[in-house]
């Protein structure tokens, strides 16, 4: 299964009887009925951990770029209107700013080793805190309280799992607690946030600017009001779109399929 | 009026500063650049009206270093293209294609281990990249150590190995189209190379061919010679390149602080005490 093609509903399930296992790319499963493939016997595997440096490595590019407005000025610097560079144009800086990362799994973690290196205050929110090594490895302080985070935060990273608990998990009134000088970074799932919210949020200054490698749906259809703000970066899925990480990726699905095919334990198996 | 002119805080290289406007300034005695970079001054001209010199270097490492990270992040994972893609109307695009190469585990070999140079070093080494460094010095085995960085005494050791060719000199006689045709084709072709140090530090010709003929993978340049390019130049036409427009200390708080670091110069130096960056004629 790739990019969550084909779509697994019942009709495609009856006419393949033989199916044994669905190979999923990447970690995310939201996009499949797990009662549904148990109930026909079918095995399921997705490639949890390979993709992580990659999509901590796509984090910490959208918050550079969202915060130096990199894309702004590439344009600027390649506009054929282009005169000069005008010296009051500013972007904001990370070094030495405050990052809230909500969702502190393998992803969220890498994400904040990469931030202590730029001497960010690092604050987290999670189901389970994590154990006092950890969090002083990476200089992480535990908000049990998703509001101090949002409140305290320059940027906000989303990596935390879709599951219907953290479904519109920051919607208008996390946005409202966000400072407006503040950036929201996705990396997670689209519908962790709601959409229109966040339209809201970015046309009336509440918060500063947003950076999302998802969206719901993907793509957006071409109207959509995101595509059009200024203050927003939007990069199609590609948190785990590198050479390497994709025959990683292929190479976990094909030892998943092959021991599902012979009856042998299935390695990253999902129950 | 201009008699009463004793500090001159220079802000992206304006006013010029030559002849005949030192004439016309008795009383100058102190010039305060904002930033570091002092190839745009004539420091011995400077130097034989008795006026004293200081640049910014503190303040700008952090942000200058931020932004190299950000360029090799941004052309790696292609995300000027991507963003494209993602907000283009009408373009149907193929996801399963596009695909960057990874930061995670690469090579990236940075010349010139000033402290901005130091500065990323520290940042790539949180993205586990193996760092290799040329520099005219060698630095200390400690601070080798804290970042893992490896000295290549010579440069074609770091170009043959690196991933990611990183440039962070400051511009010199020495280090002028330091990066020129052998460099780029001792580099692999499957290599990036970022400038955030001077344009004229690459030979911008050889450059161009090296992108078009894929001598490297791409290039991502905070600056360029001149700045702003002409309007038809080649460099702006290619796929495998990102520019910014010389964004490198452009924070509102490196701009705070470079301000704050340039007062403090004029200060000392209208109050004949010693100038905390002062910069001397070599």
């Amino acid at each position: 299964m790739w990019y969550h093609k084909p779509v697994i509903k019942e009709e495609l399930l009856q006419s393949l009887p033989n199916l044994k296992i669905v190979a999923s790319s990447g970690v995310g499963i939201d996009h499949l009925d797990l009662n549904l493939l148990s109930s026909y016997g079918v095995k399921l595997s997705n490639t949890p951990f390979v993709v992580s440096t990659d999509t901590a490595d796509l984090g910490m590019a959208l918050m550079l770029a969202s915060s130096r407005r990199l894309v702004e000025g590439h344009q600027m610097a390649v506009s054929p209107d282009t005169e000069y560079f005008p010296a009051n144009w500013l972007g904001a800086e990370v070094s030495g700013a405050t990052l809230g990362i909500v969702g502190m799994g393998t992803v969220g973690y890498k994400v904040a080793e990469r931030a202590k290196a730029f001497e960010m205050k690092i604050l987290y929110h999670n189901r389970n805190q994590r154990n006092k090594e950890e969090e002083s490895a990476v200089g992480a302080i535990y908000c049990k309280k998703i509001d101090d985070l949002l409140q305290q935060s320059d940027f906000v990273l989303l990596s935390v799992v879709l599951t219907p608990q953290t479904q519109k998990l920051i919607g208008k009134r996390e946005l409202a607690l966000m400072k407006p000088t503040a950036t929201l970074i996705n990396i997670s799932r689209g519908l962790v946030v709601d959409q229109e919210a966040l339209v809201e949020a970015l046309q009336n200054k509440v918060i500063k600017a947003a950076a999302l490698d998802v969206t719901y749906p993907e793509p957006l259809p071409r109207d959509h009001p995101l595509l059009k703000l200024k203050n927003v970066i939007i990069t199609p899925h590609i948190g785990s779109a590198t050479e390497k990480t994709r025959r990683l990726m292929m190479e976990n699905m094909m030892e998943s399929i092959q021991a599902g095919l012979t009856g042998l334990p299935i390695p990253n198996e999902v129950l | 009026m201009s008699k009463k002119v004793q500090a001159i805080y220079l802000w992206w290289h304006k006013p010029v500063i030559d002849k005949e406007l030192l004439q016309s300034l008795p009383n100058l005695k102190v010039i305060a650049n904002s930033g570091v970079g002092m190839d745009h001054l004539d420091l011995k001209l400077v130097a034989s009206f008795g006026v004293k010199m200081a640049n910014a270097p503190c303040a700008v490492s952090s942000s200058t270093a931020d932004t190299g990270m950000a360029l090799l992040l941004a052309s790696a994972r292609r995300l000027v293209e991507g963003y494209h893609i993602a907000i283009s109307s009408g373009i149907e695009y193929r996801e399963a294609d596009f695909l960057g190469v990874e930061v995670t585990g690469a090579t990236l070999g940075i010349i010139g281990m000033g402290s901005i140079g130091y500065k990323i070093a520290l940042r790539a080494k949180a993205f586990e990249m193996n760092i290799l460094y040329h520099n005219r010095t060698q630095r200390k085995e400690h601070e080798e150590q804290a970042v893992g960085a490896t000295y290549c005494k010579k440069i074609d050791n770091l170009l043959q190995q690196a991933d990611f060719v990183m440039v962070v000199v400051s511009l010199t006689p020495q280090t002028h189209k330091l990066i020129g045709k052998r460099e780029l084709e001792l580099m692999k072709p499957t290599a990036t190379l970022i400038n955030i140090s001077r344009g004229a530090v690459v030979d911008q010709e050889a450059l161009v061919t090296a992108l078009q003929t894929g001598v490297i993978r791409a290039a991502a340049l905070d600056v360029t010679y001149p700045e702003p390019l002409p309007r038809d130049h080649t460099l702006l036409k290619l796929k495998n390149i990102i520019i910014t427009p010389h964004l490198g200390i452009k924070t509102d708080k490196a701009t705070y602080m470079i301000t704050e670091e340039a007062v403090e110069n004029i200060l000392a130096a209208l109050n004949g005490l010693p100038i905390p960056s002062e910069v001397l004629p070599s």
